[in-house]
Order: C-alpha cells, then sequence, then structure tokens
C-alpha cells in the first residue's frame, strides 16, 4: 500500500513539475539561492526580514506555479477584465487614494492596502498581447495608434500619482509589446529622435525630487551628505569590492549602514561589496539565462498572444535587472526599481511570480502542441 | 492594399525583433559590466580607502584629571562617576527643544538654574555636542529616564566623571576651580599648540591650582579607533591607546588648619596666610568672604553669577593674592631692620617723643596723643611708637627703603604657584615718577615709614616677608603645592626646595628684632591676646586706614560707616625660637591690630602649635584625616634627586 502510494505520490509530482520549464526553473534557482545569501547578509541587523524574504519567494513560487497551470484560453478572456479591473482601481487612487511619502499610490480597501499600479505592470503587457492577437496578421498602422492610447491612459495615470518610475516601467513592458508586435523600425526611429527632443519637455513637466535625483546623478558629489550620499555610498560599496569581494557577511558599508536601503532597492550594492566584479559577472550571466531562455520561449509560443506576452515580460525582468543594478552603480538616476527575486518586498515579488507562472504557462503550451 | 496572412512571416519577423532585443539586452550588460569594471578595478583603490576611512574613526579618550590632597592626605578635589541628562540640540531640533524639556521636567526636576545654564551652554556648544542640562542625577531619577530616553531622540544618559570639590567653599581661592573649556581657553590651546590634549575633554582649570597645574593635572588623552556605522554609531572597538592620568598634587596647604581660619572669620571680611618659613610651605590662605567652586563646574547660570560678582563683601576676589593693603604697624619690624642693616640707627639710639613728628609746618601725628616718651628701637616695635618711624623714613628717603625692602618681597611679585598674583605698590623716587609723572615729595617720606602712605602689599607679600624674618632672612619662594604625585608610581616631586636668595643681616640685629616682636605679645599692644599662652610668639599688630581696595564700590548706606572702620592687622612667627609657622592676617574694618587679627592668629596658633580648639568650637567642624597612612605626612626625605634616580633608572 505504502509502496503503491509512494509510486503515484512521485508520479503526482512529476506530473505537477512538468509545468515547470526546467531550464528557466534551474536559472531561477540559482538566482533564488544567491538572493537568500545576499539577504542573510544584507538583512543581519533586520530581525525577521530574512524569513519575510524567504517567505515571499516561496509566496513567488507558489503563485508562478498556479500560473503555470492557466491555459492560454483562459489568459486570453481575463486579459480586458484585468485591464479594466486596473484602470478602474488606478481612477479609484486618483480619487480616494491614501497619501505616504508624499505621492497618491495606495488604495485601501479595508481588509488590505493596494497599489493598483502594481498590478498594470501585468494587466499591460497581457491586455496589448490580447489586443495583438485579435488583429492577428492584420496589424494596420491605427492598431499601433490604438494600442498607444491603451499604453498611455494608465502610463499617465500612474505618472500622476506621482510615481515616475512605476510608470515608465509599465509604459516600457507596453512598449515591449508593442516593438515586438512589429512597430515599423521607421517609427521606432523617429520616436527616439522624438523622444531626445521631448527630454527639455519632460523636464518641465517633473517635480523637483525628480530633478533633484537626474541632477544627482550627474553630479552626486554636489552633496555629499544630502541627495548624493545615497549614490556615493553605494558606488563606494560596490567599488570597495574589488574583483574578488571582501567576502559573504564581511562587507563594511553595507554592515555599517553606509547604504541606503540595502535589503531592499540597493540589495546589489550588498552583493557588489561581498562578492566583487567575479560575483557581478556570475549575477548578470544568471539574469542573462532568464532572460535568453524567456526569449526562447517566446520565439515559440503557440499564438502571437502567448508570443507577444512571454516576450514582454522577459523583456521587462531585463528592464528591471538593468535599471536596478545602473542605478546602484550610478549610471541611472535612483528610481524605485528592485531587482528581480533579490530585492525585498512583497508586491514586486508576487507580480514577478505570476509574470514568471505565465511564461512558463507559454512553454509548457508551445510543447502540448508539438507533442 | 494587399494582406498577406502568412503565419510563418509573422513569426519570423517576431524572431528578428526577439534577436534585436537578446543584442540589446547583451549590449546593455555589457555596459554595466564595463561600468562594475571600472568601479571594482580601475578605481578599486579609491573606493577601497573610502571604505575603510568609513568604517574606522579615532575617538579620543579623555584623561582622568589628577586629585589634589592638603599634606595630611585629606583628598580637595576628586573625580566622581555620575550620570548627567543630555540633550543634543541639533538631533532634537532646535525648535522642538523647549518641547523636549518640558517633557524630561515632568520626570525629573530641572530648575529654572538649570534651564538657563542649559540654554548658555547650548549656544557656545559645537553643533554635534550633546550638551549637558542636568548633572549628577539620583539612581531613581536615571531609572525613571531610562524608560522615557527611547521616545525623545537626542536624550541622553551619560556616565561622566565629574570634579568634586567636598569641602565646598574652604580653600577654594587656592584650589580654584575647573570649567567647561570656553572658546577662549581653546584659542589659547591651539596658540600652546597643545590643543590635541584637549581632544575629548570637556573642561579645564579656571583657577587657582587646577589653573597654574593643569599641565600636571591633565594628563593626556588615550584613543580608540573604532569601527562606527553611517549613524556614528560605535559597533566594535579595534584599539586602545590608555589615556596617561593627571599628576596628583598634594598642598602644602593643612586644611583642619585652613577651615579653622576661616570659621574664626565668621562672617568678617579678610585674608590670612600661614607659611612655614623654613620651606615656604603655605600652610594656609584664607580669603573671606568666599563661594562654593561647585557651581562653576559645569557653568554657572547668570543671575547665581551675578549675585556673586555684585556682593558688596566680594567674595569672588582672592583677597591674600591680589587685594592690596597698607600694612600699617606691621612695617615696623622691618622699617627697624632696615635702620639697623643701612646704619641709620643703632640700637642704643633714641628719640624724644612727643607725639608728633613736624616737618616744616606739617605735624605728623602719633597714635598716641601724648606720645611714648624716650624711645629706642625696641621700645619703637614694643609700643609701636609712629613717631620714631616718621623721623627714621624720613632720614632714610624712600630710595634706601625702597632698596632694602624689596629683597623681602614687598611690592613686587612672590612668585608663589597661583595665576593673577598682584604685585602692590613699594613707593620709591623712580616709580612715582613712572606712575604720576611727578618727583617726590619729601613729605611724603614720613607716612611710608609706619606703612602707610603710597604703601600697598598683599597679604602673601607680608606673610612672606614674615616668613624670611623668621628664616633670618633666606627667602624660601611661597608654594602652595609641596609635591606632585606620579598617580601609577605614586612617585613624588617636590616643586620648590631651594632658597630663592639671602638677605644679609646681621645676627645681633636680627635678634633684636625678633626679641623685640617678642615683647610686642609680651608687653606691648597685643600683650593682652598672647596672655596665657604655652609658647613663645613674636608678632606685631597694625592698623591700616582705610584707602579702598575697589574703586567702584557701590553705596550702601547701612554699611558705609562700617567701611570707613580701620583695618585690623597682625603678623606675627611661632615658636619664636625655632618658627614653625609665620601668619599674616587683617580683618578688614576690624578695627586696630590688636582688636580682630590677633585674636584670631592667636587661636590659629594655638591649634597649629598645641592642638588647642578655641572655646565652643565643634570638634567635629574640622576635616577628618584619612585613614591611609602612605598619605599622612609626606615624608621629610623627599627630594628633587628621586626623580633623576628614576630617569636613570629608566635609561638602563
Amino acid at each position: 500500500m505504502i509502496r503503491i502510494d509512494r509510486t503515484m505520490l512521485l508520479a503526482q509530482i512529476r506530473r505537477q513539475l512538468r509545468v515547470f520549464d526546467l531550464p528557466l526553473l534551474c536559472a531561477l534557482a540559482l538566482l533564488v539561492a544567491t538572493s537568500l545569501f545576499t539577504m542573510y547578509s544584507a538583512a543581519s541587523d533586520y530581525d525577521g526580514r530574512m524569513l519575510d524574504h524567504a517567505r515571499n519567494l516561496s509566496i513567488a513560487f507558489v503563485l508562478m506555479w498556479a500560473a503555470a497551470n492557466l491555459p492560454l484560453n483562459w489568459m486570453m478572456r481575463s486579459a480586458v477584465p484585468i485591464y479594466l479591473l486596473g484602470l478602474a482601481l488606478l481612477i479609484a487612487v486618483a480619487i480616494f487614494g491614501d497619501i505616504a511619502k508624499g505621492a497618491r499610490r495606495w488604495l485601501d480597501l479595508g481588509f488590505t492596502r493596494i497599489q493598483p499600479s502594481e498590478l498594470m505592470k501585468i494587466a499591460m503587457p497581457l491586455m496589448l498581447a490580447w489586443y495583438f492577437q485579435k488583429r492577428a496578421n492584420a496589424a494596420r498602422w491605427y492598431d499601433f495608434a490604438i494600442a498607444t492610447v491603451l499604453l498611455l491612459v494608465p502610463v499617465l495615470l500612474i505618472a500622476r500619482q506621482p510615481d515616475l518610475g512605476t510608470s515608465l516601467l509599465v509604459a516600457s513592458a507596453g512598449i515591449c509589446v508593442i516593438y515586438l508586435a512589429g512597430l515599423p523600425w521607421k517609427v521606432i526611429a523617429a520616436s527616439i529622435v522624438a523622444g531626445i527632443g521631448a527630454l527639455p519637455l519632460l523636464w518641465m513637466v517633473m517635480h523637483d525630487y525628480q530633478r533633484q535625483r537626474v541632477m544627482m546623478l550627474l553630479d552626486p558629489t554636489s552633496d555629499p551628505l544630502g541627495k548624493g550620499f545615497h549614490i556615493i555610498q553605494s558606488e563606494i560599496a560596490v567599488g570597495s569590492g574589488g574583483l574578488w569581494g571582501k567576502g559573504w557577511l564581511d562587507g563594511t558599508q553595507a554592515h555599517l549602514e553606509f547604504v541606503p536601503e540595502r535589503t531592499t532597492d540597493f540589495v546589489f550594492a550588498v552583493f557588489a561589496e561581498e562578492f566583487g566584479l567575479v560575483g557581478n559577472g556570475v549575477l548578470l550571466l544568471v539574469y542573462l539565462l532568464i532572460i535568453g531562455r524567456g526569449l526562447v520561449i517566446a520565439a515559440n509560443g503557440a499564438t502571437v498572444f502567448a508570443r507577444l506576452l512571454a516576450g514582454a515580460i522577459t523583456l521587462i525582468v531585463f528592464t528591471y535587472a538593468f535599471v536596478n543594478m545602473g542605478m546602484v552603480t550610478g549610471i541611472l538616476p535612483v528610481v524605485g526599481v528592485p531587482l528581480p527575486l533579490m530585492s525585498y518586498g512583497g508586491t514586486a515579488m508576487v507580480t514577478l511570480g505570476l509574470g514568471l507562472g505565465l511564461l512558463m504557462s507559454v512553454s509548457r503550451q508551445r510543447r502540448l502542441l508539438r507533442s | 492594399m494587399v494582406e498577406v496572412r502568412n503565419t510563418q512571416r509573422e513569426l519570423r519577423r517576431l524572431r528578428v525583433r526577439l534577436v534585436v532585443a537578446m543584442l540589446l539586452v547583451v549590449v546593455c550588460f555589457g555596459l554595466l559590466l564595463a561600468r562594475f569594471s571600472w568601479l571594482q578595478v580601475h578605481r578599486y583603490e579609491a573606493f577601497h580607502a573610502q571604505a575603510e576611512d568609513n568604517r574606522i574613526a579615532l575617538v579620543p579618550v579623555p584623561p582622568s584629571r589628577g586629585l589634589i590632597y592638603d599634606r595630611n592626605g585629606v583628598l580637595l578635589a576628586e573625580n566622581v562617576s555620575a550620570y548627567t541628562l543630555e540633550l543634543s540640540p541639533k538631533r532634537i531640533g532646535y525648535a522642538k527643544l523647549d518641547e523636549t524639556i518640558d517633557a524630561l521636567a515632568e520626570i525629573v526636576e530641572i530648575t529654572p538654574l538649570e534651564r538657563r545654564r542649559f540654554r548658555r551652554l547650548a549656544a557656545e556648544a559645537r553643533t554635534a555636542d550633546s550638551v549637558p542640562i542636568k548633572v549628577r542625577l539620583t539612581d531613581e531619577e536615571v531609572a525613571r529616564l531610562a524608560v522615557l530616553r527611547f521616545r525623545h531622540p537626542g536624550v541622553e544618559i551619560r556616565a561622566r566623571l565629574f570634579r568634586n570639590y567636598p569641602l565646598g567653599q574652604s580653600a577654594v581661592h587656592v584650589l580654584g576651580y575647573i570649567g567647561r573649556i570656553s572658546p577662549d581657553d581653546k584659542r589659547r590651546f591651539d596658540e600652546r599648540e597643545i590643543g590635541s590634549r584637549y581632544a575629548g575633554s570637556t573642561h579645564t582649570g579656571k583657577i587657582g591650582v587646577e589653573l597654574s597645574y593643569e599641565e600636571q593635572l591633565h594628563g593626556r588623552p588615550g584613543a580608540e579607533e573604532v569601527e562606527v556605522s553611517a549613524g556614528g554609531r560605535v559597533v566594535r572597538s579595534l584599539s586602545h591607546t590608555p589615556p596617561v592620568p593627571g599628576s596628583n598634587l598634594i598642598l602644602s596647604i593643612d586644611i583642619r588648619l585652613q577651615k579653622l581660619a576661616e570659621d574664626l572669620y565668621g562672617g568678617r571680611r579678610g585674608a590670612l596666610v600661614a607659611i612655614e618659613p623654613k620651606t615656604g610651605d603655605v600652610l594656609a590662605m584664607v580669603s573671606a568672604p568666599a563661594f562654593d567652586p561647585n557651581l562653576f563646574i559645569d557653568g554657572i547660570d547668570t543671575q547665581t553669577w551675578r549675585g556673586l560678582n555684585e556682593d558688596p563683601d566680594t567674595p569672588m576676589l582672592n583677597r591674600p593674592l591680589r587685594g592690596t593693603y597698607p600694612p600699617g604697624s606691621t612695617y615696623k619690624p622691618f622699617m627697624a631692620l632696615a635702620a639697623l642693616s643701612t646704619g641709620a640707627r643703632s640700637p642704643g639710639d633714641t628719640i624724644s617723643d612727643p607725639g608728633y613728628f613736624m616737618l616744616g609746618k606739617h605735624r605728623f601725628r602719633d597714635s598716641r596723643p601724648g606720645g611714648h616718651g624716650t624711645v629706642d628701637l625696641r621700645k619703637s616695635i614694643v609700643v609701636s611708637s609712629d613717631t620714631y618711624y616718621y623721623k627714621l623714613a624720613y632720614e632714610m628717603g624712600v630710595d634706601r627703603i625702597h632698596e632694602f625692602m624689596a629683597p623681602w618681597g614687598f611690592g613686587q611679585l612672590t612668585g608663589i604657584d597661583l595665576p593673577h598674583e598682584t604685585a602692590g605698590i613699594l613707593p620709591s623716587t623712580e616709580w612715582k615718577m613712572r606712575r604720576y609723572k611727578r618727583r617726590w615729595i619729601p613729605g611724603e617720606t614720613p607716612s611710608v615709614g609706619i606703612g602707610q602712605g603710597y604703601n600697598a602689599f598683599t597679604i602673601l607679600q607680608l606673610a612672606h616677608a614674615t616668613a624670611t624674618l623668621a628664616n633670618d632672612g633666606i627667602v624660601m619662594k611661597p608654594h602652595v603645592v609641596r609635591t606632585i604625585e606620579d598617580p601609577n608610581t605614586r612617585q613624588q616631586r617636590l616643586t620648590v626646595s631651594e632658597p630663592t636668595r639671602r638677605i644679609r643681616l646681621r645676627e645681633d640685629h636680627l635678634a633684636l628684632v625678633k626679641s623685640a616682636m617678642v615683647d610686642v605679645n609680651r608687653f606691648g599692644t597685643s600683650r593682652r591676646v598672647f596672655a596665657d599662652a604655652d609658647y613663645v610668639t613674636a608678632g606685631k599688630t597694625g592698623t591700616s586706614q582705610v584707602i579702598g581696595i575697589r574703586q567702584n564700590e557701590r553705596y550702601d548706606a547701612k554699611r558705609i560707616a562700617e567701611r570707613h572702620r580701620d583695618h585690623s592687622l597682625y603678623i606675627a612667627f611661632a615658636p619664636a625660637e625655632k618658627p614653625t609657622i609665620a601668619v599674616a592676617a587683617i580683618v578688614e574694618n576690624g578695627g586696630f591690630g590688636a582688636q580682630a587679627a590677633a585674636p584670631l592668629v592667636r587661636a590659629l596658633l594655638d591649634y597649629h602649635l598645641t592642638g588647642k580648639l578655641p572655646e565652643g568650637y565643634p570638634d567635629n567642624a574640622l576635616p577628618t584625616l584619612p585613614d591611609e597612612p602612605d598619605l599622612r605626612d609626606v615624608p621629610e626625605s623627599i627630594e628633587p634627586e628621586t626623580v633623576e634616580t628614576a630617569a636613570e633608572s629608566d635609561t638602563q
């Protein structure tokens, strides 16, 4: 009896595991291991944060498993409702939202507070992928125009909160879909030129604190104890890591509290200080593996929707990783972007788990078609 | 327009786009890798150094200040460890300061005085400093505050060493006090390039021995290399260089004698200095009234300060050191010696004293209207004949007097080891020309002979000269610190051992003057005061006409009459044959010498020579001697050589 049970159990587990894309899972496992080690060091002075982080990772894993089991049709069907829900919540935030740290980002539902802009990070690629699926093989110029409107409405709502970082991330998710859907190269080139031309305009509509962040990026030493402190100390942390790093748990900058937000947005500084250039290279390689595998999954997706969704999700992971590491090392302005799977924070982890699950779902259903 | 429904073409286009995206990813990651290399390889050295700089801070460890004992080992200045409540105005925020203090005031009592003092200190402090608001908390207060502290960042309870003067007012003008380092002090340190010695220190000597021996008392700070966090919190200690504690001082003051003398003054104003003639040890140095030095340590508030400063009795004035008075008739023994030594008089020369001395048309009156009849030198001292000295001074001339008196230290700085000594005035023709741009008028000379006129000496000078007389003309520099003790090795070093000079005097002259002074206490002006004494004393009374020692005395109707009374002076040494103590005392507005000053000195000599306390004086009023035998009685055998032998053994 027991023997049979065990065989059945193993079979059950094997069946469940088959929903995962194995190469992607391996790369993610590497990243999670790195994440746990880094957080153990970074959170040494925060009671319970290490456990919270492990818990968040577990939740993300469960969500990933759940999303990986979703059928493509179901995803297609839910794209529009989710998008509309997200849009409605964003409008609700604009009207009723709670103000925290000078920005109206949170919506109090009574039992919990949610940040609808976070939902948009998933809803946006879903919606646009759905739209281009509907217009499959017949995409005309006005389709791109409509897609742009679908993109801009939530992005502007988020930008008004104001939360420039998230709005840019949501925009970039949408832009990825539009790009993959075949936006003509000429238009892309023209947009880039126009975008550069619009920079002064952007500068004018930015809030003071946003301008300061940009100024700090250009010259952090102008206010070494004030606004520039974070960037300078973060660069010192990374730079003092050297080639091999100071060793796990031996980072001085992080442990002596010179690195700000060392468990969240600046966790990479802790990693870079303790593991050096070699560690950074390995970390980049792991991300590259994840992104590469994600793009392969996208290339082999069953439908236009699946391909666009998978490509967009993968490129979002890349954007997060690039912007975060660029910010920590001082080549990009400080915006609140977490490092995927590394930074502490529940909401981002939930979004990421869902996204990676969708990616695996696409991968699974491609293979099912083949077999 | 033809629409080509070709899934394969669509897929191919997507794959091209995906490849382009992948290329972008690789380029971006390459960019990051380049940035990492720049930071972690090319600029590694600089960042490494900066991280170390961040990490390590050198924290000075202030030395503990040397202790001060009296000659018998009674502790006069100690360091007490106690808790203080401190606020950091910067961390609290200047706007919230009052609010925080109010909140704290509900937990512990914060007096208006403490508030005022805090305001002043906070204004002086560097921005990062935490400033004490309440010092010496009780255990109960510490417990109550400990709970509250966490609600108020910037409020701290610290254990600190405090200077404490356990005897309060006693000997305050010798001891002085320490106070918080002021901007002026800081500038002074920088000028002498010793600012680094005060790293981490908050206090320095302000007056008295605490100031004059600052160098020895202070010690040298140590340093601790610590790892600090970005918030300045010390995480752990990396290395530690211990501070060198300051040296202890053993005063020549006998605090029991000092205390008795202070108590004998009661509420009267005056000054008294007692010196051991053979050594120059100052045994007692009284300035009455006095004040409590403990008030000054952590900054006195303006109201109390003003009170002390504007008190018509000037408790802050160091009278024996800075108050100058005409010596009156106490000058006469010295004038007698001058007469004998210069040959102006021989012992047998007599004058007839009609009660006045005529110079031209001016009549110099004797204090005794009818005069003393036939007066020789001995009698001139015993009965204190003014006429004798009017005439003598006039015949000698002011410059010869000056020449003889200067080596005795009259009108000169004695060089005592206390700051802010005043020289006073020993008049001469040259002095008058310099001071007033006028020539000396011969008519001014007779008054000089009886210790009036321009003469203005400190009581320290008078005691010093009396000690020199008792010591047969061998001048020992007076000093209040007897030995300096290394706190670790307990090695002691004498401060003064050699005579500064010898005044050439003939023995018979000395004997004559001394025996005349003995007769003063037997048959003369102070015979009643010294009736039935168990020992032989030599003394001289004096009465000095009031010349205000303060220029800007406030008008006070009740006191004005009293303030016009004469000062009562007295000098003495005892036992007359082999003196162990020489005293000079003044009681301001005390009347004539035998009235106030002489009885006071008598009581003091009784105690010093026989141990007898004045009648009705409480037995337990004097500080008790310590039990530790090693500190009682600094052995006589200590010579400066001990230091040299120690130095030699070090080099071996």
